[in-house]
């Protein structure tokens, strides 16, 4: 009788098993990186393919990997130790050049393949801290190529230890479940019905650029939500919405606004700063002309948030003629007198769908502690905002985001001094010099 | 011993306009440049932010960003029989001490030079005859024409986005400019400042003296800008905390402003500040100098190799650095030879006080070059037949600013110092007062010059420079005849006092605040038994070195040196790419 209710609950407990075993084997089914060479390591001599080699670095630009790849103010590229926090703890990008002792110079073709597309090293699963959830739909070419590029870097010997973790996170083999849970492994699928040029962006903002990575709420457990593209909150950042919301999200902005953007770190309105700013620097502002038009493009046709522009504060609420009075005397003088800033060089918050996010938590953080403009090739001004922590306090600060997110046409929640005092805390700015 | 570094194309010294129009050019041809600076690393955001107040009491009245007098000063006298005293306490002259140099903490008058500076020797002969220069007057060609210039004005005028209005273009006048100014190719790249009370009521004076006035040519943006660099200005605000300050709002013309964010992305650039070079090492022979030697922050010597030299610190100190190295023969006053020292000159300045009455002037809305002059008693604009003297000054009222510790001794004479007095009249003068301000000409003089100081030494052991000046007869009789013109001007304008103001009457003290323009000492030209630098800023004896800034200056012109500053820069670095680098060797036969 115990036998067979054991039996009994056994067996579909078994077939659940073998069905998520099933699961999770397509989850971490990594068989189409088996195109790729298994026996030429990637610091062994071969002839150079020179042309292989330029390709592949546009790919690693389109890729950002020396964002993550390359530490900060550190001239050795691709040698790892960036630390990238994540809400599970630290992690520490590791050495990507072709050392054999701390790099992946012993690593062959498809290992690299599969640690890219597939988030399998053969030191064991990666975390998704490495966007291979994205990377998974780059071709074969561009894998190819990029082996290249990285085989053509100068090796590095630099030790990593990447995995700072608490426990249980530091379990690398619980990647496979995450896998099993939210890994969408399937190569680029084109659609027939749009243009090559969509197809294009669409391949280049879901694949190499890993937009959704910054611009997709994640669930708890790091997991993209369904918001795709609709923002999300990111390190003390909010990264806006890059969908069709014409409040909040680039829906007011025409295709050669969005490439101007993502070329020069500006637009004549917004001005790239924070982790944003990285990502023009170090990818972008690289891309061709025709690379940024096919993305924006593509971003021009993904569906927007239903977010709704509240009614605005009115003019003669307390802390929007607060707010009047500190932006005159602190902010004026660079962001003029209507909110219209210096076209590509001081942000202009009139209409600039990220001062209206419903999160307000990137322009908490700038008035704190300051910010840089974006410094690209074609833009190497790089004008800064200084920063207000030290002069402004919670209520102050408060009033004047309330103030540019309710006057000249926008509308956006108030920001309290709560949350500007909770932001104070968790960045660690400092307090008002009394 | 020295470390040595790897050795670079060029070495750089002095990272301020000079030494940042340089390095721009010199990297975008390709070569490989290092720049050393004494002072520290500036920039707008983390140093002068406009997060923070305006400090007048820091950075105007104690000068914060100045070089103190302990580190390195020099040392004044007036005559050549008198002994020679080290200045310890600030005075007229204003040594940068950062990156940027005096670029970062000027107040942005970015004029040219006339045509007639550049050669007063061969046109004041030619429209005067032999006998018009005043005994001991050095007076001599520059080697080099306006019109040679004027295309690297032009340049320097697109980098630095400044504001005016031309005069003449191609030869054409142009009603509202300058008519006295040489031919440009084009106007300014932005249109003048906005005007101010003080400008209409002198349009109104000189209307009523037949004068022509002009909005002085402004490196304070009177509109957002983009320079051919790429680099981006905001619209000046007129907060008018211009000089001694770094501009918080990226408007006013300076290296960090302008240059330096496109030159410290070039991977063929690099700088080292804090790092002061103690002298320029020269080759057995003499002939081509192998590099520099500087210490650094911690006290360590260094050896920076380099094939050519670029030495563009401050005036003062590209003459000094030429003694200390030995390159060029040292000025000796007694037999009249040798050229380093040689043609040191100074601004003569000239003016009135006006006091206004019932009037709101608003001082504190300004900006550091926001003023408007009349050129017509300037160089030899007009006719100087029946005048004792050559050259002349501008005139103009300044917008400036309205600090409120700076202005307090702006006040009718006769008034106390201090006491409710003084607040009363203060109070009444902060609306209603203002000068005629006259900058003039000033000539090299056999009695004039600069040498190192045979007592005083510097941290380092090492002599200080020594100046000798005084107003020589030529500039003193200029200065008095401007100042004559200035009292009509203040009582054209309606002022209701005018103070006559005549520093020339007087022995020249170092301490008075008249101008900060110290030009001259390591001057350029066609001879080399007058001139230490050939027409394209290179020692006539040391090729590989090439001296660039206001001590290049055969004579100061009357008004304020920068633009001139950058256009000689500018014509040497062109001369370096397009001459030397193809042939090293001296570019013009001594």
């Amino acid at each position: 009788m115990r036998k067979k209710t054991i039996l009994g609950l056994g067996l579909p407990l078994l077939a659940i098993a073998v069905a998520a075993g099933g699961l999770l084997y397509r989850a971490n089914d990594a068989a189409r990186d088996r195109v790729a060479d298994d026996r030429l390591k990637t610091a062994d001599a071969a002839p150079p393919d020179a042309a292989a080699i330029q390709r592949g670095a546009y790919v690693a630009a389109t890729a950002d990997c020396a964002a993550c790849h390359t530490a900060p103010g550190s001239a050795q590229a691709f040698a790892g130790g960036y630390p990238l926090k994540t809400p599970f703890g630290v992690l520490i990008s590791s050495n990507i050049t072709p050392d054999r002792e701390t790099g992946i110079g012993d690593w062959t073709e498809r290992d690299f393949f599969r640690a890219v597309r597939h988030g399998q090293s053969p030191h064991g699963p990666l975390y998704a801290a490495m966007p291979y959830n994205a990377y998974v739909k780059l071709t074969d070419q561009d894998m190819h190529d990029l082996w290249a590029y990285m085989r053509s870097q100068a090796p590095v010997h630099n030790h990593i230890v990447s995995n700072q973790l608490p426990f249980p996170f530091n379990i690398r083999l619980l990647n496979l479940g995450w896998n099993l849970l939210f890994f969408d492994n399937h190569p680029f699928q084109p659609k027939g019905e749009q243009s090559a040029e969509w197809n294009r962006g669409a391949y280049l903002v879901d694949g190499p650029g890993h937009c959704a990575a910054c611009h997709t709420a994640k669930n708890p457990l790091g997991g993209d939500s369904s918001a795709y593209l609709q923002g999300g909150p990111l390190q003390g950042w909010y990264a806006p919405e890059i969908a069709n919301n014409p409040h909040v999200g680039l829906g007011a902005w025409t295709v050669p606004e969005i490439a101007q953007y993502l070329k020069t770190g500006s637009n004549g309105r917004a001005v790239a700063s924070g982790p944003m700013a990285e990502a023009v620097e170090n990818s972008t502002q690289h891309l061709t002309d025709a690379d940024l038009v096919a993305i924006a493009t593509y971003l021009r046709t993904v569906p927007g948030s239903n977010t709704q522009a509240p009614g605005p504060l009115a003019a003669d609420d307390a802390r929007m003629r607060r707010g009047a009075q500190v932006y005159a005397v602190n902010c004026s003088a660079c962001h003029e007198g209507r909110g219209q800033g210096v076209a590509d060089m001081v942000t202009g918050f009139a209409g600039n769908p990220a001062v209206q996010s419903a999160n307000p938590d990137s322009l908490v953080q700038t008035l704190l502690k300051g910010g840089r403009g974006a410094v690209t090739e074609a833009n190497p001004t790089g004008a800064g905002m200084p920063a207000f922590g030290w002069k402004l306090n919670d209520a102050d600060a408060a009033a004047v985001l309330t103030f540019i997110r309710n006057s000249w046409g926008n509308a956006a929640a108030p920001v309290t001094a709560d949350q500007v005092a909770a932001t104070r805390a968790a960045l660690g700015a400092p307090a008002v010099v009394k | 011993m020295a470390q040595q570094r790897a050795r670079v194309d060029a070495v750089i010294v002095g990272l301020g306009w000079a030494g940042s129009l340089m390095a721009e050019e010199l990297t975008r041809a390709g070569l490989t440049v290092v720049a050393l600076e004494r002072g520290a690393w500036r920039d707008t955001t983390t140093d002068f932010p406009p997060a923070v107040d305006t400090d007048e009491l820091r950075w105007s009245t104690r000068r914060g960003m100045l070089q103190p007098q302990a580190v390195e000063t020099l040392t004044f006298r007036n005559r050549p029989d008198q002994g020679a005293l080290p200045l310890r306490d600030w005075n007229c002259f204003q040594f940068g001490w950062n990156v940027g140099g005096a670029g970062t903490h000027w107040n942005g008058m970015t004029w040219r030079f006339k045509p007639y500076d550049f050669q007063p020797h061969t046109l004041t002969r030619r429209r005067y005859g032999d006998k018009k220069l005043a005994d001991g007057l050095q007076v001599q060609d520059w080697g080099v024409s306006y019109d040679d210039l004027e295309p690297f004005y032009d340049r320097f005028e697109r980098l630095a986005g400044t504001s005016g209005k031309a005069g003449n273009i191609q030869g054409q006048a142009q009603p509202g400019g300058n008519p006295f100014e040489g031919p440009r190719q084009r106007d300014y790249p932005l249109p003048p400042l906005q005007r101010t009370r003080a400008c209409d009521l002198f349009d109104a004076g000189a209307a009523k003296l037949g004068l022509h006035s002009f909005p002085v040519p402004a490196g304070n943006t009177s509109g957002a800008y983009v320079n051919p660099l790429g680099v981006h200005m905001a619209p000046c605000t007129y907060c008018g905390y211009c000089e001694f300050f770094g501009c918080g709002n990226w408007s006013k013309s300076s290296p960090q402003a302008c240059i330096l964010p496109a030159l410290k992305r070039r991977p063929n650039f690099s700088v080292l500040t804090q790092s002061e070079v103690l002298k320029v090492n020269l080759a057995a022979d003499k002939k081509t100098a192998t590099g520099v030697t500087f210490i650094d922050a911690a006290g360590r010597l260094w050896e920076q190799p380099a094939d050519i030299v670029v030495i563009s610190a401050y005036q003062m100190d590209n003459v000094r650095l030429m003694l200390l190295s030995g390159i060029g023969k040292p000025y000796d006053r007694a037999s009249g030879t040798g050229v380093v020292g040689r043609n040191y000159a100074y601004q003569t300045i000239s003016g009135a006080s006006v006091f206004f009455e019932d009037e709101h002037l608003n001082p504190f809305i300004g900006a550091g070059a926001l003023a408007q002059a009349v050129d017509d008693y300037n160089s030899d604009n007009f006719d100087h037949t029946h005048h004792d003297f050559i050259g002349g000054a501008n005139m103009l009222i300044h917008s400036t600013n309205g600090r409120p510790i700076g202005m307090g001794g702006a006040v009718p004479p006769g008034t106390p110092r201090w006491g409710s007095d003084w607040k009363k009249a203060y109070r009444d003068s902060y609306q209603n007062s203002n000068s005629v301000y006259c900058q003039g000409t000033s000539y090299g003089h056999r009695d004039v010059y600069l040498d190192l100081d045979p007592t005083y030494t510097d941290r380092h052991g090492m002599p200080l420079l020594r100046v000798t000046f005084d107003w020589n007869e030529n500039d003193a009789r200029m200065a008095h005849f401007i100042a004559d013109r200035a009292v009509e001007m203040g009582h054209a304008m309606g002022a209701k006092v005018v103070s006559r103001f005549e520093p020339t009457a007087k022995a020249f003290s170092p301490m008075d605040q008249l101008s900060s323009h110290t030009t001259g000492g390591a001057v350029m030209g066609a001879d080399p038994t007058t001139s230490a630098l050939n027409p394209y800023l290179q020692s006539w004896d040391v090729h590989n070195v090439f001296v660039a800034g206001a001590s290049c200056f055969a004579n100061n012109g009357g008004c304020n040196p920068t633009g001139t500053v950058a256009a000689t820069t500018l014509w040497a670095a062109h001369a370096i790419k397009e001459q030397y680098l193809k042939n090293p060797g001296p570019l013009v036969k001594a």
